[in-house]
């Protein structure tokens, strides 16, 4: 056992630590809680340097490339709970993107926070949200795994509402909170029936864990009472904490509104790292979800695979259809994220672990940096976040414009770029999907669609003329968008972001650049590495299975969004911030649909949200009324009539008086008296429902 | 069912009843540290013997004192010897009534549970000072801690926030 | 019936009088030696669940007893100097007024 292996541990330790340590510091602990966050965030980052060396050394020498960590933490009855980590190629790679990513955006947040008040917490919460991330990542059980889990919803939750004053904000941490918590109930479900099946959390125990052959072998030979698959029925549940985090139809509300959180928490939460957790967590448990009965040797794919697959491409397209007509710069990147997260889910339904993972690796890096960029410009424009009032800034922020530019030409796919390569391999894998081809159709529009409405934002941001003008910059103070942190920097002059917001850019757009050729078909380094399978050079690969048709086609399709785009935005420039857009007059009606997201929140609002009012309305007053006054009727017939007249005599009292204005203040009394404050009554409650729990056990037990 | 468990179960009852029933709170306080050594020695003629003992030292010793305390520093206010329950009383001891109901039924009609008759067994202080020192050091810390916790929170509490206070609160 | 049941249905007992306690009498200070006395219950059930038990060489019931115990003694302390608290603040006692958290 490696020494990196048994202490793995550290990696997220440590910026929990650092958490910690700048929760008991005081407001005015600045440089101490950055420093101790960005220095945790290094070393971690270098111990994950250490452990991604490790997995090379144990794959150069041709040894088994995973190796676990598993201990005891409690028992209970004769079981044994065990928690543990891992340390495979999929955890190596992400812990490395992870804590570099993260590292970058620590470095930037102090530059884009530096007039927040409450700089001390952000760094508290950006460490405890990091250490939760790489806790997901590492563990080796799926307890230990959903707890993490659950600590990074409640830092999202903690982030997205940083600036809780303003009402927006508050509403939308509520609201990825609630909505990622939908997603988790199955998801608890899912590990609650995957206990009670193979009695073990563990991933990998040496043949025991809930991934390996026997157990899974087990599962498969069990069916549920519709005639479902066990094992299919897990992975679906499992899929459904999946889609909450990763934003995937039908939960993808929550992500666009999540905008409302500084920028470096968007690049944060939206760019490396929790989005991806969803993406993670389906890799993690890929044995699972591709198991299947079907006979061997057979190309079949499990019906798991199969909803992860139709999910991602119903993602994709949704995703990349609606920021097409958004007019916040946050908010097009938000549904951009949307979309790509759907691509990773329908690389990992159509592809494996490989083709979705090195989705999400170079994803994180060029959104990341498309973040970062939007940060810079909303820092450099004081804090305005529509585009339609934004333009020129080309010329006034050249470093920012540069690596924005790069990232874009990633995440559209261009040719060479690492985007290319990642979406490329997902596309021809749903190209050769034995079920159906329709997702390959879904992801190729989609890829037509996010080049588009690249370049109509690129168009809209960097070129022509500036329009904003000092009546915007002004009404900035008071718009409510306007970031706090950004009130500061009302002068009114664009101006480039300093070093330490830009170096950052610069180091990611680097990788947004290269690491597409650690995948690429004639050297598939990053596959292989994940699927531990010798690898070799051979650029006749691009000949063969029909790589190069597909490749041709998307590089035309990439050029086909992109000419477009040029078509509708760059070939005259817009000169006024009112003027209609380009793609909007073509079919007014549609465009506002897309603007709206499809009416999404306003079915939830209508539907969902709804019932959930009534439900609770119903609650409140069965509450009140019923069992509240179930509890005091029975007392009340039983010893003596005077306590029942007085019940009653109040109820009527209260009826009559409600009418009357003067009566307002004595049924507020009369109504108080079922919340009368009275520490006595509320320990009667608790009595009576021991009374009748220990009853209803006994029931049960003679029964 | 030996007389000595009869005798003690008669002494914990009575003493504890009293302390729920009558009516001055200095004479309740004496009755529970009656109930209190009945309880401490029925633990003792169960072979707990530490226990026993803690149970003397920590309710007996301190928790009765400091009740008895609180009570001759809050007594002053409280006149209304008459009304020494509270109106809830009738509701209150037919709920305390059904949960001894239920509880006694649990216990009567559990069969299932029937208890393995053993040797007395050994708990000298020694191997209860082992266990605590080795298999539960955990759980001892962690209670230390919670105990310093509670006094720094007990005292503070206690405290008179403000010196102008009492003046303030008699005028 | 058995020796165990002796004690449990003792244990239930005191219980029930802490309970009966806990919720009539007006006087705080009589309310929290009535939680006291259920937690008393409590102890006595691990303490005769120990003695009667599989496996008494394990002295896991005499353990929680004394954890008990200990938790028990910070509750009083900190219960009865919140009743000091309250006592210096409204200058009574009596529960039936101390209703201010009225809904």
């Amino acid at each position: 056992m490696n020494w990196i292996v048994e202490n793995l541990w550290l990696i997220p330790a440590l910026p929990l630590f650092a958490a910690g340590i700048s929760a008991l510091t005081k407001q005015k602990g600045r440089k101490l809680a950055a420093s101790l966050a960005i220095g945790s965030m290094g070393i971690s980052f270098l111990l994950a340097l250490c452990a991604f060396a490790h997995v090379l050394a144990l794959r150069s020498s041709g040894q088994a490339t995973q190796q676990f960590f598993n201990f005891p933490w409690f028992q209970f009855g004769n079981d044994w709970l065990s928690l543990g980590w891992v340390l495979n190629p999929l955890t190596a790679v992400m812990l490395v993107m992870v804590t570099f990513v993260g590292l970058l955006i620590f470095i930037f947040s102090v530059g884009y926070m530096e007039h927040d008040e409450n700089f001390t917490r952000f760094f508290c919460f950006l460490a405890l949200f990091a250490s939760a991330m790489l806790g997901v990542i590492i563990s080796n059980s799926l307890l230990l795994l959903f707890m993490c889990w659950e600590i990074v919803g409640l830092t999202s939750y903690l982030l997205i509402g940083f600036w809780y004053f303003k009402p927006s904000a508050a509403a939308a941490a509520k609201k990825a909170f609630i909505t990622t918590r939908i997603g988790d109930l199955p998801f608890f479900l899912g590990i609650v029936w995957l206990y009670s099946q193979t009695g073990t959390l563990l991933f990998y125990n040496n043949g025991a864990g809930a991934l390996e052959p026997a157990a899974i072998t087990h599962l498969l030979s069990q069916t549920t009472a519709t005639g479902m698959c066990v094992a299919t029925g897990i992975a679906l549940l499992i899929f459904c904490g999946a889609i909450g985090k990763s934003g995937q139809f039908p939960l993808h509300v929550w992500l666009p509104d999540a905008m409302e959180g500084p920028t470096p928490v968007s690049a944060l939460i939206h760019a490396a790292t929790m989005v991806a957790a969803g993406v993670f967590l389906v890799a993690r448990v890929y044995p699972l979800m591709s198991a299947h009965n079907g006979v061997a040797g057979v190309l079949t794919t499990s019906t798991a695979l199969q909803a992860v697959t139709w999910i991602g491409a119903i993602t994709a397209l949704f995703g990349s259809l609606v920021a097409v007509a958004q007019f916040d710069i946050k908010r097009i990147l938000a549904y951009s994220t949307v979309s790509q997260l759907g691509y990773m889910m329908m690389g990992l339904g159509v592809g494996g672990v490989a083709v979705g993972m090195f989705h999400l690796i170079t994803h994180a890096f060029f959104k990341a940096l498309l973040f970062l960029g939007a940060g810079s410009i909303i820092h450099g424009c004081s804090g305005e976040q529509d585009i339609r009032k934004m333009g020129g800034i080309r010329k006034l922020m050249p470093i920012t414009f540069a690596t924005y530019a790069i990232a874009m030409l990633a995440l559209c796919g261009f040719p060479l770029f690492s985007g290319f390569w990642s979406k490329d391999e997902i596309l021809h894998a749903a190209h050769h999907w034995n079920i159906s081809q329709l997702p390959y159709y879904m992801g190729a529009f989609a890829a037509l669609l996010t080049a588009f409405y690249m370049t109509r934002q690129v168009f809209y941001v960097f070129a022509g003329r500036s329009r904003l003008t000092q009546e915007t910059t002004d009404a900035s103070h008071t718009d409510p968008h306007a970031h706090a942190a950004d009130h500061h920097h009302g002068s009114g002059a664009i101006h480039e972001s300093p070093a330490v917001m830009t170096v950052p850019l610069a180091l990611l757009s680097v990788f947004a650049l290269l690491l597409g050729f650690f995948g690429t078909p004639a050297w598939p380094w990053f596959q292989s590495f994940l699927d531990d399978s010798p690898l070799a050079v051979n650029f006749g690969a691009f000949g063969e299975g029909g790589i190069l048709p597909v490749m041709l086609i998307s590089s035309l399709i990439v050029f086909l969004g992109l000419g477009l785009g040029w078509y509708f935005y760059g070939r005259r420039p817009i000169v006024s911030a009112e003027a209609p857009d380009a793609v909007g007059k073509l079919s007014p009606s549609i465009f506002t649909v897309l603007g709206h997201a499809f009416y999404f929140d306003a079915l939830y609002a209508a539907t969902f949200i709804r019932l959930n009012t009534l439900l609770s309305k119903i609650s409140d007053w069965l509450d009140r009324w019923v069992w509240n006054g179930a509890v005091k009727t029975i007392t009340s017939l039983v010893f003596g009539f005077a306590h029942l007249d007085n019940f009653l005599d109040t109820h009527v009292v209260n009826s009559g008086f409600d009418e009357g204005c003067e009566g307002v203040s004595l049924s507020g009394q009369v109504l108080s008296r079922l919340q009368a404050g009275r520490v006595q009554g509320y320990l009667k409650i608790v009595a009576g429902a021991l009374i009748v729990f220990t009853i209803l056990l006994l029931w049960k037990a003679r029964a | 069912m030996t007389i000595s468990f009869l005798l003690l179960a008669a002494i914990t009852i009575i003493g504890t009843a009293a302390a729920m029933t009558l009516k001055n709170l200095v004479h309740c306080v004496l009755a529970l540290s009656l109930g209190l050594v009945g309880l401490a020695a029925l633990y003792m003629q169960l072979g707990a013997q530490f226990v026993g003992f803690t149970q003397i030292l920590v309710y007996v010793g301190a928790v009765a004192i400091l009740a008895a305390f609180a009570i001759m520093m809050t007594r002053s206010a409280d006149p209304a010897v008459s009304h020494v329950v509270s109106s809830f009383r009738a509701s209150g001891a037919l709920i305390a009534i059904l949960v001894f109901a239920v509880l006694a039924w649990a216990t009567i009609s559990g069969t299932s549970a029937q208890p393995i008759l053993t040797a007395a067994p050994e708990s000298s202080v020694g191997q209860v000072g082992a266990a605590l020192m080795h298999r539960f050091v955990l759980p001892l810390e962690v209670i230390g801690l919670l105990l310093t916790a509670a006094l720094i929170g007990a005292g503070i509490l206690a405290m008179d926030e403000h010196r102008g206070n009492q003046n303030r609160g008699t005028r | 019936m058995s020796q165990l049941s002796g004690y449990l249905l003792l244990s239930a007992f005191l219980f029930s009088i802490g309970l009966a306690g806990a919720l009539t009498r007006r006087n705080a200070i009589l309310v929290l030696i009535g939680i006291e006395l259920m937690l008393n219950a409590a102890n006595l059930n691990f303490i005769a669940f120990w003695r009667y038990g599989p496996h008494p060489e394990a002295l896991t019931g005499v353990m929680f007893a004394i954890f008990s115990i200990s938790v028990a003694a910070a509750e009083a302390a900190v219960g009865l100097s919140i009743i000091l608290a309250v006592y210096r603040h409204s200058r009574t006692t009596d529960l039936d007024k101390l209703n201010s958290m009225k809904g």
